[in-house]
């Protein structure tokens, strides 16, 4: 098997790294495939905790690197789909612990495995980002509709392209279709022609997103969530399938009410 | 026009852009205008630009990163 390798990462902190990476693994797997999602933020991991996963780490990545353990050992199989595997960062160690070197060797044996390794990166420019991109096939980048986020996106599509990773495609997280309507949060034609780069989806705010985190358990998985579907969307994409981008409703029956009675 | 009647959505795509432009560049904003106005010189030299409406931007396109400027000139339309 020759597995694709992508790297899920940002520039900025806090647009949604970490939630996009599991549920983009989460909903490669429910298409059948065989992922293994790789914590790349060594020090301050949370993907685990995202994922629910955070009582079943015994081994990390940085075990795997200086041949504590196995790689399968290290590996935390998902029971919740056959073929989802985390191999959870290092909590007590820092960013040096693993080269890029080392991150491409183990990319490339999981690669025999799996149909796809999705990568959260850290945030920042520094060696952490390299680990992460070290080894990529694809990156995507994420972004939300605020000028710091996507400055920084444009930061580091320059630092992709340098390192030799061309064409990364775009993720607009949480926004808001309500704000865009009346002229206050950019939109996503206003960013895509800015960042000049291929748009593989926009996931919409949603409140589910802190109820699933709550929860630990990624809201691709629920059928009924916005961000859910915007997740299953971009899986799909990935896959290679064409799908038109979501339709981002103008204003619920809810927050219509809530105006006419004047609760917001 | 007060600057506050303009949506804050236009506000953020101009401060966006203005502020990319730097950042491809990698130029400060004194060595930006100091690079205009070096431009206006030289134009001046040969032709009357109209120095109020000059639009600078750098742009990404497939394979380059180019530096794309407008220097009206005056009088025209």
């Amino acid at each position: 098997m020759a597995g694709k390798t992508i790297v899920i990462t940002s520039g900025k902190g806090g647009v949604g790294k970490t939630t996009s990476s599991a549920n983009i693994g989460t909903a490669l797997a429910m298409q059948g495939n065989k992922v293994c999602l790789i914590d790349a933020d060594i020090g301050l991991r949370n993907l685990d905790v995202v994922m629910g996963l955070e009582n079943r780490i015994v081994y990390d990545i940085v075990d795997v690197v200086e041949n504590n353990c196995r790689l399968e050992q290290a590996m935390i199989r998902d029971k919740r789909y056959d073929g989802l595997y985390l191999l959870p960062a290092a909590q007590t160690r820092d960013k040096t612990s693993v080269t890029p070197f080392q991150m491409k060797e183990l990319i490339e044996k999981l690669k025999e495995d799996m149909d796809y390794i999705v990568v959260d990166s850290p945030a920042g420019i520094e060696q952490g980002f390299k680990n992460a991109i070290a080894g990529a096939d694809r990156a995507i980048i994420v972004t939300t509709p605020e000028i710091s986020a996507v400055r920084d996106a444009d930061r580091i599509i320059g630092l992709l392209e340098a390192e030799g990773l061309r064409d990364p495609e775009v993720i607009i997280n949480r926004i808001r279709a309500d704000m865009v309507e009346r002229g206050d949060m950019m939109g996503i034609e206003d960013m895509i022609e800015i960042l000049a780069i291929d748009l593989i989806g926009i996931v919409p705010e949603d409140e589910g997103i802190v109820v699933s985190t709550n929860r630990g358990e990624p809201i691709a998985l629920n059928d009924n969530a916005k961000a859910g579907q915007a997740y299953r969307n971009i899986a799909r994409r990935i896959m290679g399938e064409d799908l038109p981008m979501m339709k981002l409703e103008k204003d619920s029956f809810i927050s219509r009410f809530k105006k006419l009675v004047g609760l917001s | 026009m007060k600057s506050d009647d303009k949506k804050s959505k236009s506000v953020a795509k101009e401060r966006l852009q203005f502020v990319l432009v730097q950042d491809r560049v990698k130029l400060t904003p004194d060595e930006m205008d100091a690079m205009r106005d070096e431009l206006i010189e030289v134009l001046s030299k040969y032709i009357d630009v109209d120095s109020q409406k000059i639009e600078m931007d750098v742009r990404r396109e497939d394979d380059m990163t180019a530096l794309v400027a407008n220097f009206p000139l005056k009088g025209s339309k």
